[in-house]
């Protein structure tokens, strides 16, 4: 018995040595990895706060093997974006273009920054000058405050 | 009142003003960049005659819908007395597409609730709904003499819809 348990042991270390590596997920992973680099800044348009690379929907999946198709075909990233813009709009990318129609888009925050600061600078400006005029000393009220500080400095 | 007490209310109200418009858009709705463009060429099979083959280049010279269903899809059901009352018309041709469906399913559908289409192209695969920019059925393209996309609707289409625009597009594009 004592030999049986043995033997079971030795078999069961061993069966470690048998198992192959994991195979890998895609035939190719080069492919997968351009792949994933390229869905995740395109939209899922079923989902739309998915990105094409984390999306199960199945007009991902399709997508993602068209997609596989063109990266093998040796298509650029531009052109594979191009694929999906010129079937689904802008809309697909997660960044979007700068063009007119986008303008306000890239620019507004800059625009919106820029009046307030214009609006601080003003505001700041006119302060000033406020404090100044409300500081402003008459000669006698001068005179007695230099003679004040000439006092402290002994 | 001071002017510049107003100025927070203003802001507000232009925020208001943002948000609503925000409201009325529909996520949904992505303008698509096909229209105004050629609609994009295929060949395959038919679904009644597999045999047979259906491309959009047999349609050139006429004005033609194109509709995108599937048996699988439930808001197709809601749109189907609509596409019926327009077969009916004769406005003007109607081929359907059925898109990552089964056959046996899609031939089932329209036996038991009329079939509206003069034909239906089979798309097994989804390849000739990516080329289209389907991105959930049903979708409807209105293509016309010269085989240019002219417009299209992302849902069912529903009564007013097909009333109030398709209609009369399609009678515009027929003049021409």
């Amino acid at each position: 018995m004592k030999y049986f348990y043995t033997l079971l042991l030795v078999v069961l270390v061993c069966a470690g040595a048998i198992a192959k590596d994991a195979s890998p997920l895609a035939e190719d992973p080069l492919v997968e990895q351009r792949l994933i680099t390229i869905s995740e800044e395109l939209r899922c348009l079923v989902c739309q706060n998915e990105s094409l690379a984390g999306s199960r929907a199945d007009l991902a999946m399709d997508l993602r093997r068209e997609l596989r198709t063109l990266i093998k075909q040796g298509k650029t990233d531009a052109e594979i974006r191009e694929f999906m813009v010129s079937r689904y709009g802008d809309f697909v990318l997660y960044r979007p273009p700068v063009k007119p129609s986008t303008w306000l888009l890239w620019l507004g925050p800059f625009g919106l920054m820029a009046v307030g600061l214009v609006a601080l600078f003003v505001y700041l400006r006119r302060r000033n000058s406020e404090v100044a005029t409300a500081a402003g000393l008459t000669e006698e009220e001068r005179v007695r405050a230099e003679a004040l500080l000439q006092e402290g400095d002994k | 009142m001071n002017t510049k007490t107003l100025i927070p209310l203003a802001l507000f109200a232009v925020l208001v003003g943002f948000l609503a418009m925000g409201l009325r858009l529909d996520p949904r709705e992505v303008p698509s960049p096909l229209v105004n463009k050629p609609a994009p060429a295929f060949r395959v099979p038919q679904l009644e005659q597999p045999d047979a083959q259906f491309s959009p280049e047999d349609m050139k010279g006429q004005v033609w819908m194109f509709n995108v269903w599937a048996s699988w899809c439930v808001a197709c059901r809601q749109e189907h007395p609509v596409l019926m009352d327009f077969a009916r018309a004769k406005v003007a041709p109607l081929i359907g597409l059925d898109y990552k469906d089964q056959r046996k399913d899609a031939l089932g559908v329209l036996k038991r609730s009329g079939n509206p289409y003069d034909i239906t192209a089979f798309d097994a695969d989804g390849r000739v709904g990516i080329d289209y920019g389907v991105y959930g059925v049903p979708e409807s393209y209105v293509i016309d003499k010269s085989g240019v996309i002219r417009y299209k609707h992302i849902g069912p289409i529903t009564v007013e819809a097909m009333e109030k625009t398709i209609i009369p597009l399609i009678n515009e594009l027929k003049k021409s």
